[in-house]
């Protein structure tokens, strides 16, 4: 099967890169293994919180020349980051998806856990504040669906009241949440959103908490609406009584589903080809090019394109693997810059910068991958699965898979 | 009986490990007013450091024949009053073709000698039996060895000196004891919940503290001369191996293989360490090399095998020669007298010895201080069973509570033996699952806080192995920590409880994290960063 470009990981990254592709006339295919860290999505989008050395990001566009060379950031250019920004929310709108911030100012959404959390923009069910000091509103009554131990009501409330909110916390149960606690291991927030994407059982829930929202201005409920479409967000905004605020719960990410899901639709609807649940298994590379990449599904039919993408994203995702002595990029066996020494991959406090997450892929400065010291001509990679930044510390998870994968889709576009 | 104070007990014990909890309840039931003293959580030690090899004693049977025998006698003893916390595996002393096999013959005979029932068995006939055994053996010899959750077997000595009237404190650090003359007649103690001070009056204290007593007997103004010998452990994602494995050759680094619920344990190693390392170990990666390397030989799977974590414990080793590694000094139990050793009144050290060998530990301290109190009671704890144990397996447990019990049932029956009839399981809500992987319900997380002296999710992990499964507290941690602080009322002292108790498990992972345990690590952290925003605050 011939592509103008394949693209290896179905999550954010491959997912941008593929529909933008695809909307300017190439034909694509993305191959998919599954699972992808949008499961984990906290409801916000980062694109810069925190710097390297720890201090706190206001302006990520303006902060971007102060990250070092290697940087992802550094490599696509601070001026096609900015102009990449502000694209950001109309084409998530034209799938579907609406967001909420300003693309050139970094904002303050509710973490799971009630604390104030840095982010960029947010999906549309949660809201983004200006200054770190926002308060969602006065007399607040938090809700939870009975059983539900995702939704962590106390740590919310008593950070809430840290802010002078009063908060009332509660637990809400109908029939149908009543159906499904009958396994003690279906109460999870993907299983639940299913429950609610029926009409008959939101409204049932609805009315629950309206019986108990008196003497309230805001009503806090888990992020668990609207598996398929924000169209069930919107109605629990309009049916509850008071002002509705969401707060994501852990993992499986609701919202998160459902943009993957969007895109995925999306990139589909404008004749991109998805192959869910398939893993490449083989490469061919001549003369420093990539020819053609086979699959566990495809057997012998291989995929051939002009050019390749690799978004298979990091440990998670399966793109890097960790031995005793060294990182590896699964696919390719591109060079990963990993210091050698595991003694100094880890910070013996949990919740520091840990270096084993800013291992991953070399890349030259067009981000084409790097195999043994050489460049191959027509890979690109994107995403979590690159080397030169750590993600997680610096809150830029979300904005490098967006920015490196409309940075790789122009560079793809205006090959001859 | 006379009347007493608030602050007044006939004995204080210090040291809530095995040694400690055992004798608090050996005492108690006994009918001495008895008051146990923990500077952490109860099994904080090596109490919850090590193989959890329920021994039958052939390991020592050619260098320690007091040891076996002791081991030997007190397997069957564990069986009996314990059997929640005993899984009965059988062991392997298995030959490999670089050792020796001669040394067989002297093993077998050693064991007979010291009562072990030791079965030679045909290499292939062994590897039926335990198929994740190293195939080239060339020779087999089956014990009785088992394994115990040394968990659940301190708390269950620390409920029945509760039921019989003791009393206990947790996270309460002796600073120093009230003399009269030169007889110790009480304890000052720090409440480090509260911050507070108080003193306790007994005539008799015993000193428990396994590697600690060292400075309890100094603060006491008494030298013990204790030898602090660690031994490092790993814990595979998988129960490899039904039946324990071990070398039949002189004991070394590494040579046993012990399944437990529904992981299995390599270890150990043995090295001299400085008195302030013991509160905090840490596994070398040359450690976890040499684990790895000889647990293979055991069983070959266990390269391939995911590792969950590294952990290491202290022996409370007493010295008697130099011996850099420690290997060669007795593990056999001692008992000072402190008034004839050091002309002390009123304190005893009881310590040296294993997991074991506690119970008989206890009963010989005891012994003591009742013939220092002119009582003349007599110990019961060889026949009488901990709470919880019950007739029969974990199967026959759960049907005399439950008709049909579920697998969560069954899994709490498993972690609390007869006790389970007492948690509330039968409707959805209470059976709601807050740990997957170790299949661990709401309402028996909630008996562990209401019951069993739980302050924060370490010690809630000790009494529930809530966050000791595949996923060590990825989702678990985060849901307990809830409840935990509802129950507490305090949700600000939760979530810090929430942040201690992720570095508390990232500190066994780091040593290991690599494959699998590095992925899993990747995501946990983005959960408690990203989802949670619990990484350091602005």
């Amino acid at each position: 099967m011939k592509f103008d470009t394949v693209i290896i990981g179905g999550g954010l990254s491959g997912l941008i890169c593929g529909l933008r592709l695809q909307r300017s006339g190439r034909k694509c295919a993305i191959v998919s293994a599954g699972q992808n860290a949008m499961h984990f999505f906290s409801g916000g989008f980062g694109l810069l919180s925190r710097m390297p050395d720890g201090s706190a990001v206001d302006s990520p566009i303006e902060a971007i020349e102060g990250l070092p060379a290697e940087h992802p950031y550094r490599k696509i250019g601070k001026d096609n980051v900015s102009s990449y920004a502000s694209e950001v929310v109309p084409m998530f709108e034209s799938c579907g998806i609406k967001l909420r911030g300003n693309a050139v100012k970094n904002g303050w959404m509710i973490s799971a856990s009630g604390l104030p959390k840095r982010t960029w923009l947010t999906v549309y069910d949660v809201d983004i504040y200006e200054t770190k000091d926002f308060r969602p509103g006065d007399n607040i009554l938090l809700v939870n669906i009975e059983g539900f131990l995702d939704f962590n009501t106390s740590f919310i409330a008593e950070a809430l009241e840290k802010k002078g909110a009063k908060c009332r916390i509660a637990a809400v149960s109908t029939d149908d949440i009543r159906a499904l606690r009958k396994n003690p291991s279906e109460m999870r927030s993907s299983n639940i959103a299913k429950m609610m994407s029926r009409k008959d059982a939101r409204e049932r829930f609805v009315a629950e908490v309206n019986k108990i929202s008196h003497d309230t201005d805001t009503v806090i409920l888990p992020a668990v609406f609207g598996l398929k479409g924000s169209e069930e967000v919107e109605d629990i905004r309009k049916s509850v009584d008071g002002n509705v605020v969401f707060v994501g719960t852990l993992p499986p990410s609701v919202p998160g589903v459902r943009t993957q899901m969007k895109l995925k639709n999306a990139f589909e609807e404008a004749g991109g080809v998805f192959l869910m649940g398939d893993k490449v298994n083989g490469i061919e590379v001549k003369d420093g090019k990539v020819v053609s990449v086979s699959t566990a599904n495809l057997e012998e039919i291989r995929l051939e394109a002009d050019s390749f993408v690799l978004a298979s994203g990091s440990y998670f995702g399966h793109g890097l693997v960790a031995d005793r002595e060294k990182v590896s990029e699964t696919v390719f066996g591109l060079d990963v810059e990993c210091n050698g020494d595991r003694n100094n991959w880890y910070n013996p406090d949990f919740f520091k910068s840990q270096a084993y997450l800013s291992f991953g892929a070399a890349t030259d400065n067009e981000l084409k991958g790097i195999k043994n010291g050489e460049v191959i001509e027509n890979l690109y990679v994107a995403g979590s699965v690159l080397g030169g930044c750590n993600p997680l510390y610096e809150g830029s998870g979300a904005g490098i898979a967006i920015m490196t994968a409309m940075y790789i889709s122009d560079k793809i576009s205006s090959r001859k | 009986m006379a009347q007493y104070k608030e602050n007044e007990f006939d004995v204080i014990v210090i040291g809530g490990g095995i040694t400690g909890a055992g004798t608090a309840r050996d005492c108690s039931l006994r009918g001495l007013r008895t008051l146990l003293i923990e500077r952490n959580d109860i099994a904080d030690g090596a109490t919850g450091r090590n193989h959890g090899l329920l021994h039958s004693g052939a390991r020592y049977a050619v260098t320690d024949q007091e040891s076996a025998t002791e081991c030997i006698q007190e397997n069957m003893i564990l069986k009996r009053v314990a059997n929640h916390c005993v899984d009965d595996t059988s062991g392997f002393f298995i030959t490999l073709p670089e050792d020796d096999l001669a040394y067989q013959a002297k093993f077998v005979e050693a064991c007979t000698k010291a009562g072990i029932k030791a079965e030679v068995i045909d290499p292939k006939e062994a590897v039926r039996l335990e198929p994740s055994v190293n195939p080239d053996i060339i020779g087999a010899v089956r014990v009785p060895d088992g394994s115990v959750d040394p968990f659940r077997l301190c708390s269950s000595n620390v409920v029945d000196a509760k039921l019989h009237g003791a009393k206990v404190l947790v996270y309460t650090e002796v600073t120093g004891f009230i003399f009269e003359g030169t007889n110790i007649v009480g304890v000052k103690v720090h409440d480090k919940k509260s911050g507070e001070d108080a003193e306790y009056r007994a005539p008799i204290t015993v000193n428990a503290g396994g590697i600690w007593g060292h400075h309890i007997a100094e603060l006491a103004g008494a030298q013990i001369g204790m030898f602090p010998a660690k031994g490092a452990l790993l814990i595979f994602a998988h129960r490899v191996n039904g039946i324990v494995l071990n070398r039949c050759r002189k004991p070394a680094n590494a040579d046993i293989l012990v399944p437990g619920d529904t992981v299995c344990v390599i270890g150990t190693t043995s090295t001299k360490v400085p008195f302030e390392e013991c509160d905090n170990m840490r596994v070398t990666p040359d450690e976890v090399q040499l684990l790895i390397s000889e647990g293979e030989k055991l069983a070959p799977c266990l390269g391939e095998t995911r590792i969950l974590r590294a952990y290491a414990g202290v022996r409370p080793l007493v010295s008697a020669d130099n011996d850099p590694s420690g290997r060669s000094i007795s593990r056999g139990i001692v008992l000072f007298d402190h008034e004839k050793r050091d002309g002390i009144g009123g304190f005893i050290t009881i310590t040296g010895g294993k997991l074991m060998t506690y119970r008989l530990m206890a009963e010989m301290a005891t012994d003591l201080v009742c013939e220092k109190l002119h009582s003349a009671s007599k110990c019961e704890t060889r026949t009488t069973p901990l709470p919880g144990s019950g007739h029969g397996d974990v199967r026959e447990v759960s049907k005399k509570i439950w008709a049909n019990p579920t697998t969560a049932q069954k899994a709490t029956a498993g972690r609390v033996g007869s006790l389970a009839s007492g948690i509330k399981l039968k409707s959805i809500e209470e059976q709601s699952l807050v740990c997957e992987c170790e299949e661990v319900p709401e309402s028996e997380v909630d008996n562990a806080i209401k019951n069993l002296d739980v302050h924060n999710l370490v010690d809630l992990r000790r009494r529930t192995r809530v966050g000791m499964g595949t996923c060590q507290g990825e989702l678990c941690a985060c849901r307990a920590a809830g409840l935990l602080g509802k129950a507490q009322g305090c949700a600000e002292r939760a979530r810090k409880d929430l942040v201690n108790f992720m570095n508390e498990r990232w500190k066994g992972i780091f040593p290991i994290a690599w494959g699998e345990s590095l992925r899993e690590a990747e995501f946990t952290e983005w959960v408690y960063s990203e989802c949670l925003g619990l990484s350091e605050q602005e």
